[in-house]
């Protein structure tokens, strides 16, 4: 995956608690392997009329916001399905942060493997960075991964938490299987010793 | 003396293969179970020349994008037809055991692991479906996982993950007439929100729950991850041995007595430390059913349409005017005055034989007064069913008997509500557009399901059980 080092982008904001990943990604868009551009399923059926015609009430359909790298959105974002495709639609679309209160554990752990950063910020902070971008359409907000920091508009500062292996791995960019691969020895030991203790469970029939 | 340990630290304990400093730890994989979303996974694999791991745990599964009116070919569409047929290939090519179109064992993945036995207490089982939690009713850690999990599983069969709070949710107390396992998740659910567990390893405990089916234990589990958790837990018991004993991949003879004495181990040791608790007292479950696009909203099926004019906070307000928009209600109105359009019973939260029995029973010597269709959870529980004349039921009373699948739960098969329609659904989630774009979704039980076909509304079940 791409590293990810630092952002300064324009943001959009999504003000709609549990936003699910049937909303980020319709199940009729899932056949299309991953080279398909997903952005273009981003959001689709809350972005469109029924008759397919863009929304002008939706913000990444505004024209000042159709380079975002941000996404500020609400709690428990991308819960539901643990559908990947989810995270290749945002990133797809060019969407490399998204910041919210909180979010789907799945959404996460995925999100971090595509090289999308997930930042999750007190809902106050959240709300304070929506009244901003309402105010400046094309606000800009700049994250730090490195130092675990958002720079909002109005000059706040506010710090995130990240564990510090999926930190290296969205700063390196690096595959977490060649990582594991080099553990084999203790992963063959382990099985060996599950296989002496409880037979039943390293087989099936 | 030990310190008093979790069901689920013991599982994860035995699991454990190395510790990272910050506390994320791999864990080996006894159960993978994939199918035709997995393909991301093998394309993955494939691209970095990988082969999978253990193959010999490895189960894959037809069962999303499979139709369930006309199974013999996989699915009509050329487009979701292929998608079952990559599973096929990819499968043959890494050498996994196959479960596709038309074989026996075929059903909703969920079903299935426990059905053949694949799902055993203790074990530490993963699947690309955040409705693995399910698993957990026989007292087996399960979680669902991304694609890129997915391909990590395949290749290493472990998968780092950062250890999850617990948290325990006891439930006592009977279950009144027409209340069922169903009732008792969407209760919960509505109590501790859709984000209520988010974090968290959820075991389900009290003697509602040791009173209960392993059918309906299942039906709990599976809907952990509507309330954010990623795993639900339900220590094992007689029940759970019962069920799984004689099952095609239990295990036999000595080594049967040797597991059985082994499981006996897995549960909460008296005292244990939970990181959070929740009490529900069962005897305030009614029937219950969502009304909104979220499954936190659900209440009695007594109660009424929520009013926005009653919300202080503007942004909560305007979040409840356009759910009430999508949903085509109008604030105040009764639930049970609420006409529906469709009627799906299936999916991997309630298509077992319990949950089509529980449905025949409302429907017997009734009429379906709108389209509704039924489908079995597995090939074997069809056969079962209809071995017990259920199909009989259902046909005579105008419901539609289907193949297995995961059919109307999921939205990529073909089976869809139309736009605008309202259905009442025994499925997992009310998300919008989730059963086709546009459609509206109302969750409960198969009883309440069925209850809402005969009438062709909202209808509470109690009203109809004991009458036919």
């Amino acid at each position: 995956m791409e590293p990810f080092t630092k952002l300064d982008t324009h943001a959009a904001a999504i003000a709609i608690e549990n936003i699910d990943t049937d909303q980020i990604i319709p199940a009729r868009f899932m056949r299309a392997p991953r080279g398909t551009d997903h952005g273009q399923f981003l959001f689709h059926d809350m972005r469109r009329d029924t008759d397919g015609k863009a929304r002008a009430d939706f913000p990444l359909n505004s024209p000042d916001l159709a380079g975002a790298g941000v996404l500020v959105a609400d709690t428990n974002f991308g819960c539901g399905s643990s559908r990947e495709a989810a995270v290749y639609a945002l990133y797809d679309a060019g969407i490399r942060c998204v910041i919210a209160p909180s979010f789907g554990d799945i959404f996460y752990s995925n999100a971090t493997k595509n090289g999308l950063l997930p930042v999750v910020l007190d809902r106050a902070v959240v709300q304070s960075i929506w009244k901003t971008l309402e105010t400046a359409n094309s606000a800009r907000v700049e994250v730090d991964l490195e130092t675990q920091t958002v720079h909002l508009p109005n000059g706040a500062t506010h710090r995130f938490e990240i564990d510090p292996f999926k930190k290296r791995c969205l700063l390196e960019g690096l595959d977490d299987i060649d990582l594991t691969l080099r553990h084999s020895d203790e992963i063959e030991r382990h099985e060996q010793a599950q296989n002496d203790n409880r037979p039943w469970a390293g087989t099936i029939g | 003396m030990t310190e008093p340990t979790t069901l689920f630290e013991k599982i994860w304990r035995r699991h454990a293969i190395l510790e990272r400093e910050d506390g994320t730890t791999l864990l080996s994989i006894d159960r993978h179970l994939c199918h035709e979303g997995s393909f991301h996974a093998f394309d993955k694999l494939r691209a970095q020349g990988r082969r999978v791991r253990r193959p010999d745990l490895t189960v894959a599964i037809a069962d999303h994008y499979v139709s369930t009116d006309a199974p013999e070919t996989g699915n009509q569409d050329p487009s979701r037809r292929e998608v079952i047929e990559r599973l096929t290939t990819n499968t043959s090519e890494m050498g996994v055991r196959l479960y596709g179109v038309g074989a026996p064992e075929q059903g909703i993945v969920h079903v299935v692991g426990p059905e053949q036995g694949i799902t055993l207490p203790g074990l530490l089982l993963v699947c690309g479906d955040s409705h693995t939690a399910t698993h957990g009713a026989l007292g087996c850690l399960a979680f669902g996982i991304g694609a890129s999990e997915v391909a990590h599983v395949l290749a290493t069969q472990t998968l780092w993950q950062k250890k999850p709070k617990t948290l325990r949710v006891t439930i006592d107390g009977p279950l009144g007439p027409g209340v069922s396992a169903k009732d008792v998740i969407l209760h919960l659910i509505s109590v501790i929100g859709a984000n209520g567990a988010t974090g968290y390893m959820i075991e389900y405990a009290g003697s509602t729950i040791r009173e209960m089916s392993i059918e309906g234990r299942m039906t709990i589990c599976n809907m952990s991850i509507e309330a954010g958790g990623r795993a639900g837990l339900i220590a094992p018991d007689d029940k759970t041995f019962d069920y799984l004993r004689d099952r095609r991949y239990a295990p036999k003879d000595t080594e049967w007595e040797r597991a059985v004495e082994d499981w006996r181990s897995l549960s909460s040791d008296p005292g244990a430390r939970f990181d959070r608790e929740v009490s529900v007292d069962a005897r305030d479950i009614a029937p219950s059913i969502t009304w909104g696009t979220s499954p936190e909203e659900a209440m009695a099926i007594t109660g009424h349409v929520p009013d926005p004019a009653r919300e202080n906070d503007p942004s909560r307000q305007a979040a409840l005017t356009a759910t009430l928009d999508y949903m085509g209600l109008t604030p105040g109105e009764a639930l049970t005055d609420v006409v529906v359009d469709r009627v799906f019973i299936g999916s991997c939260t309630n298509a077992r034989i319990e949950d089509l029995r529980a449905a025949a029973a409302v429907a017997k010597g009734r009429a379906a007064k709108v389209i509704a269709i039924v489908v079995p959870g597995s090939t074997p529980i069809k056969l079962q069913a209809e071995a017990e004349g259920l199909d009989q039921i259902f046909i005579d009373a105008g419901f539609e008997w289907r193949a297995t699948g995961c059919s109307m739960c999921v939205g990529m098969n073909g089976d869809l509500t139309p736009p605008g329609e309202r259905c009442a659904s025994t499925s997992n989630r009310n998300f919008k557009g989730r059963q086709g774009p546009g459609s509206r979704t109302h969750l409960m039980s198969p009883a309440m399901a069925a209850a809402a076909a005969v009438t062709g509304r909202l209808t509470d079940v109690r009203n109809l059980i004991g009458e036919a």
